[in-house]
């Protein structure tokens, strides 16, 4: 891996600590690595500064010298070099760390500051937390509760602004709770490229809206209710489902593209109530999707495959049919590199062929890149396949058609949306691992209900090379099972070695079998995942355009 | 005492008998032979010489003029902007209309001067939107400019190129705000932009260089052309050269403008002997020294302290009537000079009703941009309302003081402060009055509020 090359360090002293922090870092985030707490609300890093908010006001000092000399004025009560400070507060977002800076975040300047700011904030706020979804997670409540008087002083008349806006789809907006922050308007405008928020109106009766004839329904939407930092800006989705505080989160991948945006999966007993961008800057920033959000909804599908039968059963029959001979494996790109990898094992018993479809959609140029799997570069690495897939199974039709092939096990993929006819599927028997009832499921001779993403863990390879992992947010259905026990047991039934049964079984042997894994270990994948060298797949023609933090090879080269 | 003279330079022809706003007219008084002058000289010598006259911007701040030049980045190679700030929206404030409607080739001949001295090509005149006559002049005036070859390409055959542009605003006090107005010349809402990084002489317009002056300001720059910067500092006292225009209103006899030397003239001549004095049987109560934002003044109150004047430290005592009208004078007792928007109030004016009004309009021009200056100023305009026409608490003014001493110095720009002086300054100089309108609102008669 390149090295990027040091950036310029600048010491800077916050109350009374020292750190070193890169040029053009602000007072935030450089008071932030030594867990010092400059509370803010219009400041986000990923978004431009307006330093609007005034909630980050610290007090600021610059070394003293002498203005004809430039020679440093020494304080002799403390030897050191006099402090110059700023009478006014200053804003920290808006304030870039120089050699030397001061700056005190705790001084009775900074106190009151905040306490104002603390107080204008609320005097016209709803103060309905008991109703409000952002509560528990809300930065009004919690910086009213670190840096505010703890009292009202307003006697006067609230403002009235509109309560249930629909700004879109997917957002709901409470005008009386908005904090005029302005960071959704940058968002919109900004990343997702689409300049449809803005305020109308002037003074503390300014209103967020969209601009006339727009809506707020562009595929990132989403995002401006995560970094609303008060109760705003709501998803229509999660509006008045579930109260923060009694959530899980899990740290999850998400399977909606290649991507591999890195997520929170939010639930409760088993239910899984949102899905939420988790940060990681050399993939996804802060942001995500609006349509991978809703992917949990398969996890409660009504056509969700469940056996009431035996495991032991199934498997058996299973067994029976590929121990027959001529069989075909069709993998997929949507599973786990630990599944690739036993799938790839169990291909080996059986001496079948392996194919994988391709789902092929156009690229946001943002954080949904034109592969629909997560995980082609998965199957690649386990060498479950050496090409890229297509999205049709022609040479695989081909065979049926000549009768060279008797089984097809497919792991998760819909045969007949791959290309397969009907006519195809009733020459051959068909054992389909699948979470969901379709086409090749109703066909199939023995079907096996496995999980979702959601109910498992493992690891996805992404558009990057990145391999990063996930856990299991909620446990699945009874009657389906882990794809990783169906595999060992089938593997096992037919007599050759299973690579494991678990994702921590499996990955002995997948770093000691996959060259490119060969230095990782599943539990020391950092929670930013981990770049694979590429090399061996350089020349492959992948499908994405450039996005987010990824520029495919050939676009670099150009 | 009879009135001082004033000395007109900048509203030498304004109201004069026969004196029309057309070319001809100006030509026939000596107009643009400045221009002329000073496109025969050398950019760095012009504003070396406004630079030596001292000149202090006439838009509120007291800005040195030539300072605000050479802060101009002139290495970045981006164009440089010119920008007149002609949004006179400053309560109390109307000079600048004045020589735009009756003297407009004055200001243009100021522009083209300043234009050429900092090797602009483009001015833009941003013009208050409730003025749409004086954008019909200025647009007349620069097209009358034009043909004769004073603005435009080839500038008198020198080879240097200006346009001026007139931008009407669409009516709002905050578009006054250099940086605020620079975003509404820009086509956005008129929030004002935070320094740093966004200094207008760095990264103004456009994201280029850019000077911001007010109309009056760039008119001075002629006649300092004009006289050399030398003979123009000799007019006013020291730091405060020049003269300044006084926009009196409020209750004297003789209420208008009046044009004298800086710090030539006292509170009490400039009301007293040139305003003709308070309304029959009234006494001054209370004066506004620069506009509306500018901190009130109280009869009676005295000013003590040391003041320099030449090389000595000289102690002095003055009440209101005693202060010289200059920046530094009106600084020192704790106002300010501003926009010279002087506003005099008698003892018929109940300072709650009056601070009511202020707010009132500072709470409607706030742009809702920052927190402090949004909330406050709209809290405080609550209170005072609800003082006048609600239930007065005796201690509301305690709060409004609270309230306001929230709001300066933690804002994006400087109405933070123009919004919460009033209230700071009349709390603090009518105190008793505050504190007491609770009761003495029973006494008041309930027809005081309605306007004749």
């Amino acid at each position: 891996m390149i090295q990027p090359a040091k950036p310029d360090l600048v010491t800077v002293n916050i109350d009374g600590k020292e750190i070193a922090v890169p040029k053009g870092t602000n007072v935030i985030e450089a008071a932030r690595q030594l867990n010092v707490d400059v509370p803010h609300y219009c400041y986000h890093p990923k978004l431009a500064v307006v330093g609007n908010c005034r909630m980050c006001l610290v007090e600021m000092g610059m070394p003293a010298v002498d203005p004809a000399t430039k020679a440093p004025i020494m304080d002799e009560a403390t030897g050191k070099q006099k402090i110059n400070w700023i009478p006014r507060p200053q804003i920290g977002c808006g304030t870039n760390v120089a050699p030397g800076m001061h700056i005190k975040t705790t001084s009775p300047m900074v106190k009151d500051a905040r306490e104002g700011v603390m107080e204008f904030l609320l005097i016209n706020h709803p103060l309905d937390c008991p109703i409000c979804d952002q509560a528990g997670e809300c930065k009004l409540q919690e910086q009213a509760t670190a840096y505010g008087r703890g009292y009202s002083r307003f006697i006067e008349q609230k403002n009235v602004k509109p309560k249930r806006t629909q700004l879109g789809p997917r957002v709901t907006l409470d005008d009386e709770r908005c904090v005029l922050c302005s960071r959704c308007i940058r968002f919109s405008r900004d990343v997702a490229g689409e300049d449809v928020l803005g305020f109308v109106d002037r003074g503390s009766y300014s209103t967020l809206t969209c601009h006339p004839d727009k809506k707020l329904e562009h595929n990132y939407s989403l995002n401006t209710v995560d970094i609303c930092p008060v109760g705003a800006l709501t998803s229509t989705d999660f509006r008045f489902k579930m109260r923060v505080w009694f959530l899980k989160q899990t740290k999850a991948i998400c399977t909606e593209s290649s991507v591999g945006a890195n997520t929170v999966v939010w639930s409760r007993e088993g239910v899984i109530y949102r899905i939420t961008p988790r940060r990681n800057d050399e993939v996804n920033d802060t942001w995500m999707t609006d349509s991978g959000r809703l992917l949990y909804k398969a996890v409660a599908a009504e056509n969700r495959l469940k056996t009431a039968g035996s495991l032991d059963a199934l498997v058996a029959e299973a067994a029976k049919l590929l121990k027959a001979g001529s069989v075909a494996i069709v993998g997929s790109g949507r599973a786990t590199v630990e599944e690739q990898f036993a799938l790839k094992k169990l291909a080996a018993a059986t001496g079948a062929s392996v194919a994988l479809v391709s789902r092929v959609g156009e690229g946001d140029k943002l954080l949904l890149s034109a592969d629909r799997n997560p995980n082609v570069r998965g199957a690649l690495v386990t060498g479950l396949i050496t090409q890229l897939p297509s999205a049709q199974l022609t040479a695989l039709a081909a065979d049926i058609d000549a009768g060279k092939v008797k089984t097809i096990l497919t792991h998760g993929e819909d045969l007949v949306a791959a290309g397969l006819t009907a006519a195809q599927l009733a020459k051959v028997n068909v054992v389909a691992l699948a979470t969901h009832a379709d086409a090749t499921t109703a066909a199939a001779k023995v079907v096996i209900p496995t999980l979702t993403a959601f109910e498992k863990s493992g690891t996805f390879v992404n558009q990057q090379f990145r391999i990063q992992k996930f856990a299991t947010a909620v446990p699945g259905p009874a009657g389906a099972t882990d794809d990783l026990a169906v595999l060992a047991k089938l593997t096992a039934a037919l007599g050759a070695q299973t690579p494991g049964a678990t994702v921590g079984a499996i990955w002995n042997t997948l770093a000691a079998e996959v060259p490119a894994l060969a230095t990782i270990t599943y539990a020391n994948l950092p929670e930013t995942g981990l770049l694979l060298d590429a090399t061996p797949w350089q020349g492959l023609p992948f499908v994405e355009g450039e996005t987010l933090h990824h520029k495919p090879a050939a676009a670099a080269s150009a | 005492m009879s009135a001082p003279a004033q000395t007109r330079i900048i509203f030498k022809h304004i109201d004069e008998t026969g004196y029309t706003n057309d070319i001809e007219c100006y030509l026939r008084n000596g107009g643009y032979e400045v221009l002329k002058k000073a496109v025969g000289m050398k950019p760095e010598d012009l504003r070396e010489e406004v630079k030596k006259a001292g000149l202090r911007g006439r838009g509120g701040a007291g800005f040195p003029c030539g300072f605000k030049w050479s802060l101009v980045d002139r290495k970045s190679g981006k164009p440089i902007y010119l920008i007149v700030n002609a949004d006179e929206s400053e309560p109390g404030t109307f000079k600048d209309r004045y020589i735009i409607h009756q003297d407009p080739h004055q200001l243009i001949e100021g522009i083209m001067i300043s234009c050429f001295a900092n090797d602009v090509k483009q001015a833009y005149i941003y013009i208050r939107g409730e003025m749409p006559e004086g954008a019909r002049i200025l647009e007349k005036a620069i097209a009358e400019a034009k043909a004769k070859n004073f603005v435009g390409p080839n500038i008198l055959g020198t080879g240097y190129s200006c346009e001026i542009y007139v931008h009407r605003g669409a009516g709002a006090y905050i578009c006054g705000e250099e940086t605020g107005l620079i975003e509404s010349l820009e086509g956005k809402r008129a929030n004002p932009r935070i320094k740093p990084p966004y200094f207008p002489a760095v990264l103004g317009l456009y994201q280029c260089p850019t000077i911001v002056n007010n109309v009056e300001t760039l008119c001075h720059v002629k006649h300092i052309v004009d006289m050399t910067g030398e003979a123009y500092a000799k007019i006013g006292t020291p730091n405060n050269t020049g003269t300044r225009i006084f926009c009196v209103s409020g209750h004297v006899q003789r209420p208008g403008y009046y044009e004298f030397p800086a710090g030539t003239i006292t509170m009490g001549q400039l009301l007293n002997d040139v305003c003709g004095g308070p309304l029959p049987g009234r006494t001054f109560k209370a004066v506004i020294p620069g506009g509306s934002s500018a901190k009130v003044l109280r009869f009676g109150e005295r000013y003590k302290g040391k003041r320099k004047v030449g090389a000595e430290m000289v102690e002095y005592d003055w009440g209101v009537e005693d202060v010289p009208m200059d920046f530094d004078s009106l600084a020192m007792i704790g106002s300010m000079g501003g926009s010279g928007g002087v506003i005099v109030m008698d003892d018929s004016v109940n300072m709650v009703e009056a601070l009511a009004n202020i707010n009132a309009f500072y709470q409607h021009e706030s742009c809702g941009q920052c927190t402090p200056c949004r909330e406050g100023s709209l809290w405080m305009k609550k209170i005072t309302t609800r003082m006048v026409h609600g239930d007065a608490r005796p201690q509301d003014g305690a709060l409004l003081k609270s309230v306001a001493d929230q709001i300066p110095g933690r804002t994006i720009c400087a109405f933070g402060e123009a919004c919460s002086w009033p209230t700071q300054s009349f709390y603090l100089k009518f105190k008793d009055e505050f504190d007491g309108y609770s009761e003495q609102k029973k006494t008041l008669p309930a027809d005081r509020l309605t306007i004749v």
